[in-house]
């Protein structure tokens, strides 16, 4: 069987993440960079933040299994490391609704496939208490209609038209798309004078 | 019409516009350290794929090297590891590495303007958020996560959208003990740490333009505390200067052919910006964070500010912020106490930096109980700071002289905070946790600044100790 890698619609229990400006030190310290692998991430996802605050959303016994993770703005600024998404993903998150990003951070999650989307400050406070009262009911977030539903109300949840068509037609493995250029990559890199020659 | 350096650098290196809208970018020059690839190295085995143009990729250690022993096998068994697989993955693939015994290792954003590596007009790649240090040389250079640096290794390719373009123009002259992360921080207070998001920066202006390289490089590094996506200053004469005579510069005729191309990658006289922003040079003051992102700042003579003097908003990360630093609103950042000093990182651990520091270092001892780091960028940076005795001015002032690294910037190798500490550090992040210890707080400043507040025991002005 071939793997499905289109992500029109992700649906899943929801757990809400309150704050602004959450980096991606905090989503995963230096000290679990210190691997060769990505494997076992899953489990230190936030790992400092939690042992520091255990009423933390990531303890909570209500949100364990959710996939649709709601957080404040620019989460996921500062460095690079694709360890932070990587944990994230390993722990569950397969969507991440919020107000805004960091754009490496979001880039990282597209290539992982993890649909990255924003919603305005309002209707990301509605969904993050909501959820809170009901933490069984699932979130649908719809990539292709640009849009969250929660219960019966829906809330606009945009995503740029680039990496949602990766997501959506399932061309967000990057290195295959890539390669497809062929020659042309070669070509291009022999007209640029600091690569042929001066 | 007129173009800017963005516009000129990203059509040259256009490839195909994807079908997702996103350009098939080239990369021109892709440099890897340890951390972010060994797992891409593995994808790509797991593809069956070569490096597409190993010719354009070049290879260091920098963020787990320890910077007290550096004898092989590293006390450290997984830093060890990590080393293996980079020597083991660069020698797999055909991939120069500047390991540890070539006199060039370093940390990676030092390493490449260093050994003229980087150039105007190109496009640069690494798997790490600092990468948009390259841009002060006028290249337009972006870090990556690891998928993306299979990617690029792969295909010497990134899928990119084009970033709108901010001009941030830096007008006057800076005032004596002010320096290039005091500009940085002041934009980033201004503009806020998602001011950025979405925009390239280009940095221009008299201040900027009277800058040497190596503030350039802090500047530019800097880029993406302010949520930028990369940061470029346009090439110029002060670039060209630079560049002459590094190894991997192009030497003799070749280079002023070099010299012409570089020109005309420069931003042309009545280009549009997508949005411009000023700032008043002159007025800058040393300037020293006191939260927990590198937005949260003030100058040296002021107040921590109370959360409800921000935008609403911000106000729940203010309060996040004081709780953590364990600070009042309303207290002068001023005097506030230090158990450590810290001198180094990719944006403020070249020989300028150290000669800044070392000039304060010079007017006082280490205070009592302080632990003080001096890491040179390189082993280049060392070696020059070394032959000018930079090196006996910090241990005879009770600095320690370490060897080249990332050092305690992150905190991967054993360079780390203990508990509550507070350091004082010339790097570039205050986040939670960021030099190694979960609880331990962090001040960014300048490395002058850094070195008053060493002698002093607390943050000071350095201004007062330069008089």
């Amino acid at each position: 069987m071939t793997q499905d890698y289109t992500r029109r619609q992700i649906v899943g229990r929801g757990i809400p993440l309150p704050g602004n400006d959450m980096d991606t030190d905090r989503i995963i310290p230096a000290r679990f960079l210190k691997a060769v692998t990505f494997e076992g991430l899953g489990e230190h996802a936030f790992e400092d933040a939690r042992k520091q605050q255990p009423e933390h959303p990531f303890n909570q016994a209500a949100y364990q299994g959710a996939s649709v993770l709601v957080v404040g703005q620019n989460f996921g600024c500062g460095s690079s490391r694709e360890h932070a998404p990587q944990s994230l993903m390993r722990w569950g998150i397969a969507a991440i609704v919020g107000g805004s990003f960091g754009e490496i951070f979001f880039g990282n999650c597209t290539t992982l496939g993890i649909p990255c989307l924003t919603a305005s400050p309002e209707d990301l406070e509605w969904l993050q208490r909501a959820i809170g009262r009901e933490p069984g009911k699932p979130v649908t977030v719809d990539v292709e209609k640009q849009e969250a539903r929660f219960g019966d109300r829906v809330i606009r949840a945009q995503m740029p038209d680039g990496p949602r068509h990766q997501l959506v037609t399932g061309t967000w493995d990057s290195t295959a798309v890539l390669l497809e250029a062929g020659a042309a990559i070669e070509a291009t890199a022999k007209k640029l004078p600091y690569i042929s020659g001066y | 019409m007129a173009r800017t350096s963005l516009d000129k650098v990203w059509e040259a290196h256009a490839i195909r516009t994807l079908p997702s809208g996103q350009t098939q970018l080239l990369i021109g020059l892709h440099l890897i350290h340890e951390v972010t690839t060994p797992q891409a190295f593995q994808m790509l085995k797991d593809l069956g794929l070569k490096v597409r143009m190993p010719e354009r990729t070049f290879g260091t250690l920098d963020h787990i090297i320890p910077t007290l022993s550096q004898g092989r096998p590293f006390a450290d068994p997984m830093a060890e590891e990590m080393a293996v697989q980079m020597i083991r993955n660069s020698k797999d693939f055909g991939l120069p590495l500047f390991d540890l015994d070539s006199g060039r290792q370093g940390i990676v954003h030092v390493i490449g303007p260093e050994l003229g590596l980087t150039q105007p007009g190109m496009t640069i790649a690494c798997g790490d958020s600092h990468t948009s240090t390259h841009g002060a040389v006028g290249a337009i250079a972006f870090g990556i996560g690891t998928s993306q640096v299979r990617d690029v290794l792969a295909t010497q390719c990134l899928a990119m959208a084009r970033p709108k373009l901010r001009q941030i123009r830096v007008e006057g002259a800076l005032a004596k003990g002010v320096y290039a992360k005091d500009v940085s921080l002041t934009i980033i207070g201004k503009l806020g740490v998602k001011g950025g998001v979405g925009y390239a920066y280009e940095y221009a202006g008299p201040a900027i333009e009277r800058m040497t390289m190596e503030e350039r490089l802090t500047i530019c590094n800097m880029s993406i505390e302010g949520g930028a996506r990369c940061g470029y200053v346009n090439p110029d004469q002060t670039s060209f200067e630079y560049l002459r005579g590094r190894p991997y510069a192009p030497q003799g005729a070749a280079f002023d052919r070099a010299v012409t191309w570089w020109k005309s990658v420069a931003t042309e006289a009545g280009a549009s910006f997508d949005d411009v922003a000023r700032l008043d040079g002159s007025a800058i003051e040393p300037v020293v964070t006191w939260g927990i992102n590198p937005g949260q700042s003030v100058s040296v003579s002021q107040r921590i500010p109370s959360p409800e003097s921000a935008p609403e908003p911000e106000r729940p990360t203010y309060r996040e912020a004081l709780a953590f630093m364990g600070f009042e609103a309303g207290q002068p950042i001023k005097g506030t106490r230090i158990d450590v000093a810290f001198v180094g990182s990719c944006t403020n651990g070249r020989l300028s930096d150290l000669r800044a520091a070392a000039e304060v270092a010079k007017k006082g001892k280490v205070a009592k109980g302080i632990r003080a780091l001096i890491v040179p960028g390189s082993q280049q940076v060392a070696k020059a700071a070394e032959a000018e005795g930079l090196h006996e001015i910090f241990q005879a002032a009770g600095f320690q002289w370490r060897k080249a690294g990332c050092s305690m910037c992150l905190g991967m190798n054993d360079d780390k905070l203990q508990g509550r500490e507070i350091c004082a550090s010339s790097s570039n992040r205050n986040f939670i946790g960021r030099q190694g210890s979960p609880t331990g707080r962090t001040l960014l400043m300048s490395p002058a600044m850094v070195a008053a507040a060493a002698i002093t025991g607390a943050v000071t002005d350095v201004r007062e100790i330069l008089r």
